[in-house]
């Protein structure tokens, strides 16, 4: 079906539905066919709304609220791995500095990372698709809303596990890779490496939980004719890293899980004196690392091909290339883990062939920053905060990825890998290719989720120092480590003459510091004081733009149908909806896979305060487990009564409130 | 900006000591040229990807306000360049992993006829060194310095019994990890006479920073003559302070760890302590051998390196001078 005729009809299809039921439930109520738009406001807003009260809030389910919580939890991990940097910095900012001593420095740069990698990269960007997705594809609730709001306990859990654990000083010192034996039975005493190996499981969990609530979302609840090739590029990113996420998260789950066993069951799977192997636990590790990286760096490619297109004032270039370079980046992501492990003494032919993987990736990511440029050159951009921010992207992202080059050269990677080059290297490829993108975001998408604007000139003055201070701090990392310095050392001789440059690099850290106060403030200001932003402050061309800002808790009053990449630009007037939803139960459009097409009608959950119970009692058995293996068998109990609550009864969800 | 502070950066530095810019060996040579090689390239890359980033910037004067609809051949000219970096690009990928091949080749044909091997053992955190020979008393064991004969290829076997360390001399060769459970293979190879710092690079726990390590490389008779001297057994000690000392060693718990061949000290978890004087640091690299860093380091290992598994061994003043005394002799 072309969209064509999907605009021409107002009107949910109305198809013979023996047999499926769907479409003609037995208690059928008002519809929003034909009413009037404040009635149907009010309608809506009574069956969206979120509970009032404390156990309201704890029973969200509405995707605008649990993403809220999401973004805001995350930037709170994120100053505190900024804050475990710092700390870092000061220690490092000369040699034999005698501030931190070695068993804070572990644990200071193993949460460091930790932090960084489970509880602010994914988590933002899972946050940040948890918000944007359903706005963009047109619907009014993410797919499985309890499961979402269950995962944003147990990843709230999960790091506050982790930070308690930390003001204990018991937080895991292995670093965050916690490579065995360091961190086995025999050389890791202590319950430090338990806390490493059940956290990461334990929040994985709620990683998975929004991949495949995300998934589905895109799959089944677009808008109208929002076919396979008109959907926004930033989705089709989320949709890629969901797909990513379920294939890579097992891994390091299955990882931390064979490590807990070793520890606390007494099991030997990493034990070379009983036959097992310490480089199995690389293997599966960097199976899930390397794709981390992509899963937090691909996102951040959806949002710069978001950014660019509304201030270069035209659709993106290429958009069927970037969408398949998406898909390769996916792909090829799982093929290279290996060179992280190039000095393990792997059989030269095997370690060429991660070699050459490796440096295949580089085209996809190539072709991105090409189609990126080509959109640029199409007129003279606009030049704005989150702009700015795609070009400090470009910057530092293109030299992160050159580097990357050099480190897939096995020979080449066997003098910088475990030193500051390699420390440079992913710092120009995590915070160009995904902060910087990610502060662009935040500039671009601030006034949808709170209807107001941030400061331009704030903005402006925050992306200098952000940009200032990084080069700082990290490009002379990328020489200090040709120099020998090795990663992970708490100190140095004063002897190699790696002194001045360090205090150079913690003056940039300082700066770099400096710049999210100053986002912090202009977050906060911008929220309460901000200039009101309506509904379209950038005129971008997207459906999240197409509803009010912040958007009601119904998302959109009417269900907008799509014949464009760019709705909003094809149609400049009124967008064309689609009606027939019931305005008194929470009901979604279901559509097709391929092309969109409307399909049935189907309840959303209401909300529910067993998704918290269920976290807390997942929570509680994985707390436990780092003690005695019994808590899986206690911990089943609770788990299993919240789950009964959660789904029952198996009725009407209606009958839930 | 990034390139005028790279020059700034690298003017004021490269002590050299443990630098991989620094090369003083066949294969740290082959791979400084290659780090040179790809930085050149990939900062040329680089300048062009912003030249085409800010060209439109510079170049282009009309502003567009309201958005463009495409119809479709709009792009076809942006297309054809696109695809004809994206070629490039390709092409220049395909020649840096042409370029690793051969630079592995190379590095693999550097330790094929090596006439000495050494197996190198990380523990947590020194080096044991041993000398390989076909003549069971001529193998010698020592701990955090290697010699090795300048200008001939060196084979090291590296291996773990407790975590994973890595092997590291920048201006020698690339890093190996040593793996328990697993044997593993590096050639080096040291042009000229010289000492050469080196790290342990995979982190290893508490004391990972201080896990140094250093080649001494000689012209090969000297290298022999003090092989020779350090298969010989500990020197006794000649004055009475000395004497006392050496008593001491083996009456207290020193003994239950360290061995001094030729007397009754043979434990084997920690370094072999027989020509220890003879080294140039002490505690794998941390302090520079003297009388006072010894005293130092006996008397309280935990202040220098906190977590090391040397214990504080209760000595009064005159007890630590003896044993200090002693271990000087041990050259």
């Amino acid at each position: 079906m072309s969209s064509a005729d999907l605009t021409s009809e107002r009107d949910l299809p109305q198809r013979d539905t023996a047999g499926k039921g769907d479409l003609a439930p037995e208690r059928d109520g008002p519809r929003d066919t034909g009413m009037d738009d404040a009635s149907l406001q009010r309608w809506l807003t009574q069956t969206w709304r979120t509970p009032s009260g404390i156990v309201g809030a704890l029973s969200s389910v509405d995707h605008k609220i649990v993403a809220r919580r999401y973004l805001i939890t995350a930037f709170v991990f994120l100053c505190l791995g900024g804050l475990n940097a710092v700390a870092m910095r000061i220690q490092l900012s000369g040699p034999r500095r005698g501030l931190i001593g070695p068993d804070l420095y572990n644990q200071l740069f193993t949460m460091h990372g930790v932090t960084m990698m489970f509880l602010f990269a994914v988590p933002i960007v899972q946050a940040t698709g948890i918000y944007l997705v359903p706005l963009m594809v047109g619907t009014r609730n993410i797919a499985f809303p309890r499961l979402n709001a269950f995962s944003y306990w147990i990843y709230v859990s999960g790091g506050i596990f982790a930070w308690v654990s930390f003001a204990l000083s018991m937080a895991p010192d292995v670093g965050w890779f916690a490579y065995v034996p360091l961190s086995g039975p025999e050389f890791a005493p202590g319950k430090r490496a338990d806390v490493w190996a059940q956290m990461i499981t334990y929040t994985e969990v709620s990683s998975l939980a929004v991949a495949v609530a995300t998934i589905v979302t895109v799959l089944k609840q677009r808008a109208p004719g929002m076919s396979l090739d008109k959907i926004p590029l930033y989705v089709w990113a989320m949709l890629v890293t969901s797909f990513v996420v379920v294939f890579a998260m097992p891994a390091v789950m299955i990882t931390s899980t064979f490590l807990i066993l070793d520890r606390l069951v007494g099991t030997h799977i990493f034990n070379p004196a009983e036959g097992g192997d310490a480089l199995l636990f690389q293997h599966l590790f960097w199976f899930f690392g390397h794709p981390e990286v992509y899963i937090i760096f691909l996102p951040a490619t959806g949002m710069v091909s978001a950014i660019i297109p509304a201030f270069a004032r035209r659709p993106i270039f290429g958009h069927l290339g970037l969408v398949l370079s998406l898909i390769a980046v996916g792909f090829l992501s799982f093929g290279l883990w290996v060179h992280h492990m190039f000095a393990t003494g792997l059989p030269k032919l095997g370690a060429s062939f991660f070699t050459a993987s490796s440096m295949m990736i580089a085209i996809p990511n190539g072709l991105q920053i090409f189609c990126w440029l080509a959109t640029l050159w199409d007129g003279r951009p606009v030049i704005r905060t989150p702009l700015l921010f795609v070009f400090g992207f470009f910057f530092i992202f293109v030299i992160g990825g050159l580097t990357g080059v050099m480190l897939a050269s096995v020979p080449l990677d066997l003098q910088v890998h475990d030193t500051y080059f390699v420390v440079a290297h992913f710092h120009y490829v995590l915070i160009g290719g995904s902060v910087f993108p990610l502060l662009g975001a935040a500039y671009f998408w601030f006034p949808k989720i709170t209807g107001r604007m941030m400061s331009e000139a704030l903005g402006r003055l925050h992306f200098w120092l952000a940009f200032i201070g990084f080069n700082a701090a990290f490009f002379p990392m990328h020489i200090v480590g040709l120099w020998g310095m090795p990663r992970r050392v708490y100190t140095y001789p004063a002897e190699l003459g790696w002194g001045n440059i360090n205090l150079f690099i913690t003056a940039g850290a300082a700066l770099f510091f400096l710049s999210f106060v100053l986002f912090t403030f202009n977050l906060v200001h911008g929220a309460m004081r901000g200039v009101p932003a309506g509904d379209n402050p950038w005129d971008a061309g997207t459906l999240e733009w197409a509803t009010s800002s912040p958007p009601p808790s119904y998302n959109f009053a009417r269900i907008p149908v799509v014949s464009h990449v760019e709705p909003l630009w094809a149609e400049r007037e009124a967008m064309p909806v689609a009606t027939g939803l019931r305005v008194d139960a929470r009901e979604l459009l279901i559509s097709t896979v391929a092309e969109a097409r409307p399909d049935i009608r189907e309840k959303s959950a209401t909300p529910s305060i067993w998704p918290l119970l269920a976290a807390v009692a997942v929570g509680a058995t994985f707390l436990y487990s780092i003690f005695t293996p019994w808590a899986i068998v206690w911990g089943a109990v609770p788990i299993a009564v919240t789950l009964i609550g959660w789904f029952w009864p198996k009725g009407d969800p209606e009958d839930e409130e | 900006m990034a390139s005028a502070m790279a020059c700034v950066l690298f003017l004021q530095g490269c002590a050299g000591w443990q630098s991989a810019l620094d090369p003083k060996g066949p294969a740290a040579s082959e791979l400084a040229w290659l780090i040179w090689f790809f930085t050149g390239l990939c900062a040329a890359v680089w300048v062009l990807v912003m030249i085409a980033l800010a060209a439109p910037l510079v170049l282009r004067s009309r502003q567009r306000t309201e958005p463009l609809v495409l119809d479709a051949g709009a792009d076809d000219r942006k297309f054809r360049v696109v695809v004809a970096a994206l070629g490039v690009t390709a092409l220049i990928l395909i020649g840096l992993t042409l370029l690793s091949f051969f630079a592995n080749r190379t590095l693999a044909a550097i330790g094929s006829d090596a006439a000495l091997t050494i197996r190198v053992t990380g523990h947590q955190w020194w080096w044991e060194v041993r000398y390989e020979n076909a003549q069971p008393n001529r193998i010698l064991t020592t701990a955090n310095e290697i010699h090795i004969p300048a200008g001939e290829p060196v084979r090291l076997i590296v291996t773990s019994t407790d975590v994973i360390h890595s092997f590291w001399i920048p201006s020698l060769a690339g890093k190996l990890d040593l793996i328990p459970g697993h044997m593993n293979v590096l050639d080096i190879e040291a042009n000229k006479p010289g000492i050469y710092r080196g790290q342990c690079a995979e982190f290893c726990g508490a004391q990972h920073a201080n896990m140094g390590t250093f080649i001494v490389a000689e012209p090969r008779p000297k290298f022999d003559a003090w092989l020779n001297e350090q298969l010989q057994p500990a020197a006794a000690p000649t004055s009475g302070e000395a004497k006392a000392g050496g008593d001491l060693f083996v009456k207290r718990p020193c003994v239950m760890c360290h061995r001094i061949g030729g007397t009754r000290a043979g434990g084997t978890v920690a370094p072999d302590l027989t020509h220890i004087a003879s080294r140039q640091t002490l505690a794998a690299g941390t302090l520079t051998m003297s009388r006072g860093n010894l005293a130092a380091w006996i008397a309280d290992p935990q202040g220098i390196k906190p977590g090391a598994h040397m214990p504080v061994v209760s000595l009064n003043g005159d007890e630590l001078n003896a044993i200090v005394a002693y271990l000087e002799g041990l050259r």
